[in-house]
């Protein structure tokens, strides 16, 4: 029997951080950080010399004063006296309410294009390639001037509506303008309002949120939970006595009856928009810069998006179709039971990262002159203030957590239609 | 240990780059080339022709100091700036003066650390209305469409106009002339709001012009200048004494069509100082006596690039109003060459 | 009577199928008209065909040519149609497309930018098109860099070709120093002595080898760069610079080793998370300020350098992708031949892992040669950038839709020929790995 002795102990030499592999890997990593710490030091150091000589210390007091200038386009009350970081923040909404009305249509034109290429209509299916193709091929800078351009040169001014023969007139029964200042829409009013709620006190990032929206939104989910309760007593009858109990009506009456009383008792009318003056007064102003920003970035969007669920749908097997049909099911459910749900798994990845690229590239707004943050934070303020080193890693800052918050959400969403492999 | 080496060698980096900033002259001297920040593009002021020369008012500033300091109004590299990029632009020495219609302001002057050489055009901001607005004073504005060009100190005096006189209106910012133009016209916007040259530009190159008006209110003062850095004062006052030598020689009668003669034959102290065939004037500069000769033949003297780039025979077409000389009822008024 | 039963001995000549399926009227009817939704559709799709086609061809083609400026655009439609809309005046165009294509690039050096084009196609030839062209023009390839930097700046030759050698005397350092000193060591020396050299010794001995047989060409400044041929060059450059970057941080992001990869992951992310105009910002505002005091860059130099930063995120996301597609097989077979992991890389896995990617790369370059609109942005001269200086003429103010035409032309042949090209890799790579 041979007898394990333990292997002469090696003294540790220093050449043994490089040439033995147990110690080399700890070697790289420490030089590297290392050299990444010289090149960060460099960097600052460089930084607060240039800073020094320039006589801009990096400080961020300028945000507190007033901003001086005025946004047309803001979801929050504000106005020129507001400080800079008001108006940082508005700007934030801003992005925020083009990125997410973006990403929406995008995947609805997206995956209605990307369908219709498969179609058997030959002129549908050329149509189509003829738009993927033009919009993924041409600079989406481009896409978002043109998209301002149509809109203002072949819809009608508001000095079109005025006048004894108008040579415009509202739609939809004298209910909606379209100009080419943007579109105006009736707007929900109160008569016998609840009021708002302020949050944040004073502080830039203030803002209200009103009674009358917390109460509907409580009575609808009380009433979806209510049709719920009502839809699993039916179920359960069902399985119970073979027989289902006629609901539809009763869902209806819960769905409607405690929505039209909150609605009465609140004094619930709609505003139209009136021309008055030089422009439209009253109702909601879907402004041009909006419709041309979100219009450009979601059809541009949507090729990209269109190809992905080609790709996807194509890259299910004829087989599965097959076997469905064999199953007996009709062609919708085919697509909805069998076909999407896998294809769902190879589009959601890539659709992620357009998701992205719409809410970056909705940085070009400055181009149209929508006010987004890059307009606000990273345009007249850093222009007025001077300041570009805070402005710049501000705006930086802000997009990544967008972005980082975007991915967290749709990798969150996507670990959960993720095919579980064994 | 090691990273103090770091700084020490920047230091010596730094001393030796702070030595190069104070001498732009020097620098510019060295180099042969001015570089002169202007627009990436406005009618009259600055902009490219077909074959890539720059041709304008302003640029014509950068080809003067050209002239003065390197003998040739060629000698300049034209460096297009936006409205965010043209401080940092000059701050960082990338160029040498900024001639890009910008208003001499307190904060910019005080704040961002740079030095107004003087005023080359006296502005100011007003409106533009289609006539059959029928609006007669930008009082009348309440809840109008504005349209206004971003960047500037435009949004600023108009926030501040409608909130003294308490009426609404709807700001449209915009990123270019061109665009605002093309929304004014299609009537996405009721007025146009810029400077009063930009406006009279503007409604020129209309297809009929007659059909708007610019409303009487002049809003704010935009005394637009060329800027040099803070702190390097020899060529500060190379290029203020180039844009003031412009202005003397018209009040001196002074053109680049007769400076040769009079050079020679002129009795008048005064021209003989400006022209160098007497005094040290160029030598006090750091510049040889003819300094201001070339400056003025480069591009003629300030009335002569007026009406060559912006004045009433052009199709920018702008009176010289508050720009014409002293004695003629403006605000030039050059020092004295002494 | 004889045997009078029938027996067919020969088959009946077919019969020409029904007229409602063959030919035109049949391809209508199954392509066009299939069902009554179909065929709804298809009217549909007709009229609007009909409606953009019509306006379009007739605002391109009845149009003004020859004119000097927008007024006088004008002035012919209104003597040929009677009408100032629905005409288009291309008379800008004319007079400035050189200006367009080559921004400020002096016209008698045009040469020059279509040279480095030509050979661009050339040197990528053998990459692309590997199986049709010799291998012999990798050459070509290797030294391309160079000669781009030769033929855009000009200046003298000794310039890139000392840059060049930098590379040739790492190799020979590696050459020499492996047998005598060992592995690591000459390592070291391939990687400083080039380093060394490029810092200290390339400027000089450049300079004094010039001074002696001046070889060279006009030099052009960067800042005379423009219009589609700036495009075109930042896309290369940003490419080119940012494939060795994003392998290593491909390498990186694979990596065992926690602190280099957790540097890499957050390079990436921080530069995928950030919009391209921000990056744009720091170029044109704040890269001075991180360099020593002093330091001055011209700005299409510091956009290439973030443009590069930018696609080096963007491009080792491609080739982790490839990285990812390999078969574990591949790293185990490597592993099995007993290659350590440097010459895994070089020998196996990153041939393949790059050929595989090939098409990412193109759709990445797609990408980034689109975005470089933005550096108009900034007030650079790219296509966009000069339209608004054209308009700024006091002859073409006013002029809109025919710029943007051009320009969306120019981009959508360039961007439509690469995806192409793309799809067609696409495809043949397929076929090889299933």
């Amino acid at each position: 029997m041979t007898t394990l002795t333990d292997p002469p102990k090696e003294h540790f030499r220093l050449s043994m951080l490089l040439y033995d592999t147990r110690y080399r890997s700890a070697t790289i990593q420490v030089v590297a950080l290392m050299g990444f710490m010289l090149l960060a030091a460099w960097l600052l150091s460089n930084t607060i010399q240039n800073l020094e000589a320039l006589g801009k210390p990096v400080e961020f007091g300028f945000f507190s004063e007033p901003a001086s200038y005025d946004i047309n386009q803001r979801l929050l009350e504000y106005d020129s006296r507001d400080s800079h970081l008001r108006a940082a923040f508005i700007g934030l909404l801003n992005t925020l309410v083009v990125a997410v009305l973006g990403c929406i249509t995008a995947t609805i034109v997206g995956v209605l294009v990307g369908v219709l290429r498969l179609s058997s209509n030959w002129l549908v299916a050329k149509i189509m390639t003829v738009y993927v193709e033009m919009f993924r091929n041409v600079p989406v800078l481009l896409w978002i001037v043109f998209a301002m351009a149509i809109l203002i040169e072949s819809l009608p001014a508001p000095r079109a509506f005025r006048g004894e023969n108008p040579t415009a007139t509202m739609d939809l029964f004298n209910t909606v303008a379209v100009t080419n200042r943007g579109v105006y829409i009736p707007e929900a009013l109160f008569s016998r309002s609840l009021g708002d709620i302020h949050f944040f006190g004073e502080s830039a990032m203030r803002f209200d949120v009103s009674l009358d929206l917390i109460a509907i939104i409580i009575v609808l989910a009380g009433s979806i939970f209510a049709m719920r309760k009502v839809t699993a007593w039916a179920n359960k009858t069902q399985e119970q006595t073979g027989d289902r109990p006629k609901i539809w009506h009763i869902l209806l009456g819960l769905i409607f009856v405690p929505m039209l009383i909150l609605l009465v008792a609140l004094g619930f009318h709609l505003g139209y928009p009136e021309l008055k003056g030089f422009n439209f007064t009253g109702g909601t102003h879907l402004r041009n810069s909006l419709i041309a920003l979100w219009l450009a970035l979601s059809l541009y969007t949507a090729a990209f998006i269109a190809e992905i669920v080609r790709g996807g749908i194509l890259a299910i097997s004829h087989g599965q179709t097959e076997a469905a049909a064999a199953l007996g099911l009709r062609q919708g459910r085919i697509m909805r039971l069998v076909i999407l749900p896998q294809a769902l798994r190879v589009i959601i990845p890539p659709m992620i990262s357009n998701y992205l690229n719409l809410t970056k590239n909705s940085s070009l707004a400055i181009a149209v002159g929508y006010m987004d943050i890059t307009g606000t934070l990273g345009g007249i303020t850093m222009n007025q203030t001077g300041r570009e080193l805070e402005c710049v890693l501000l705006l930086m800052l802000v997009y990544l957590a967008i972005s980082l918050s975007i991915s967290a959400v749709m990798n969150w969403y996507n670990e959960r239609v993720k095919l579980v492999e064994r | 240990m090691k990273k103090t080496i770091f700084v020490g060698a920047a230091t010596v980096v730094t001393l030796a780059a702070g030595a190069a900033m104070a001498g732009t002259a020097d620098d510019v001297k060295a180099r042969g080339k001015l570089n002169c920040g202007v627009t990436t593009g406005l009618a009259g002021f600055a902009a490219p022709d077909a074959n890539g020369e720059w041709k304008g008012f302003d640029v014509s500033m950068c080809r003067a100091v050209a002239a003065a300091v390197l003998g040739d109004p060629n000698a300049v590299e034209f460096v297009p700036t936006t409205g965010k990029t043209r401080f940092t632009a000059l701050a960082s020495g990338e160029i040498d003066l900024l001639a890009r219609n910008t208003t001499w302001t307190f904060s910019r002057d005080v704040d961002l650390k740079f030095e107004f050489i003087g005023v080359n055009y006296y502005d100011g901001q007003g409106f533009m209305v289609p006539k059959e607005l029928g609006v007669s004073s930008a009082k009348e504005l309440d809840g109008a469409t504005v349209c206004i060009q971003t960047g500037t100190t435009t949004e600023l005096n108009l926030a501040d106009f409608f909130r003294t006189n308490n009426i609404s209106y709807e700001p449209v910012p915009i990123e270019t002339n061109a665009e605002a133009q093309q929304q004014y016209l299609a009537g996405a916007c009721d007025v146009y709001t810029t400077d009063a040259s930009g406006l009279a530009a503007t409604r020129a190159s209309f297809e009929d012009p007659s059909a708007h008006i610019l409303l009487p209110e002049i809003i704010s003062k935009e005394p637009l200048g060329p800027l040099v850095r803070h702190g390097d004062h020899e060529w500060g006052d190379v290029a203020r004494w180039t844009l003031n030598a412009l202005i003397s020689a018209e009040e001196l009668g002074v053109t680049s069509a007769n400076i040769n003669d009079i050079a020679s034959s002129t009795e008048n102290p005064e021209i003989k100082r400006l022209l160098g065939t007497e005094g040290t004037l160029g030598e006090m500069l750091g510049l040889d006596a003819e300094w201001a000769q070339r400056a003025i033949a480069a591009g003629g003297n300030y009335g002569e690039i007026f009406a060559k780039n912006i004045g009433e025979d052009t199709p920018i077409g702008l009176a010289r109003g508050l720009n014409a000389q002293w004695t003629d009822g403006g605000l030039l008024y050059s020092p004295p060459f002494r | 009577m004889s045997n009078q039963s029938f027996v067919r001995t020969e088959m009946l000549p077919e019969q020409a199928p029904p007229g409602s399926t063959v030919g035109v009227l049949g391809w209508l009817r199954e392509n066009l008209f299939s069902t009554w939704i179909n065929s709804i559709l298809t009217v549909v799709c007709v009229v609007f065909v009909y409606y953009v086609l019509s306006n379009i061809l007739s605002w391109t083609f009845l149009s003004v040519w020859n004119a000097n400026s927008l007024t006088e655009c004008r002035e012919i439609m209104m003597a040929t149609w009677g009408t100032t809309h629905g005409h288009a005046c291309w008379a800008v165009i004319n007079e400035r497309w050189q200006q367009m294509l080559f921004g400020f690039y002096p016209p008698e050096l045009y040469w020059r930018p279509i040279l480095a084009l030509v050979l661009l196609l050339v040197a990528l030839s053998p990459i692309l098109y590997a199986e049709k062209v010799s291998s012999k023009l990798l050459y070509l390839t290797a030294a391309y860099p160079f000669l781009l930097v030769w033929l855009m700046w000009g200046g003298s030759i000794w310039g890139p070709l000392m840059a060049a050698a930098g590379f040739g005397i790492g190799y020979l350092a590696y050459r020499f120093l492996l047998p005598i000193a060992g592995g690591l060591t000459a390592l070291i020396a391939a990687f400083l002595l080039p380093v060394l050299w490029w810092l200290f010794l390339a400027g000089p001995v450049a300079g004094a080898i010039n001074s002696i047989i001046p070889i060279g060409i006009a030099s052009v400044e960067s800042r005379e760069f423009g219009g589609y041929m700036l495009a075109l060059l930042l896309g290369v450059v940003a490419i080119g610079c940012s494939l060795p970057l994003g392998i290593v941080l491909a390498l990186g992001r694979q990596s065992d080793l926690l602190i280099v990869k957790y540097l890499c992951v957050g390079f990436i992310e921080f530069i995928r998370g950030v919009p391209l105009i921000t990056l744009l910002f720091v170029a044109s505002l704040l890269l001075n300020l991180f360099l020593p005091p002093g330091t001055n860059f011209d700005i299409i130099l510091r956009v290439m350098i973030m443009m590069t930063l930018f696609s080096a995120a963007y491009m080792a996301e491609v080739i982790r992708g490839g990285l990812a597609a390999l078969p574990r097989g591949q790293y185990e077979g490597a592993d099995s031949l007993g290659l350590n992991y440097w010459q895994a890389q070089r020998l196996i896995i990153m041939p393949q892992a790059l050929k595989i990617s090939i098409p990412g790369i193109v759709s990445t370059f797609i990408g980034i040669f689109k975005d470089t609109t933005l550096v108009s942005i900034i007030g650079l001269f790219d296509v966009i950038g000069l339209s608004s200086a054209i308009r700024a003429d006091t002859a073409w103010n006013g002029i809109y839709w025919e710029l943007f035409a051009f320009i969306g032309f120019l981009f959508f042949v360039v961007c439509f020929g690469m995806s192409r090209y793309s799809m067609y890799l696409e495809r043949k790579l397929q076929t090889g790995h299933r």
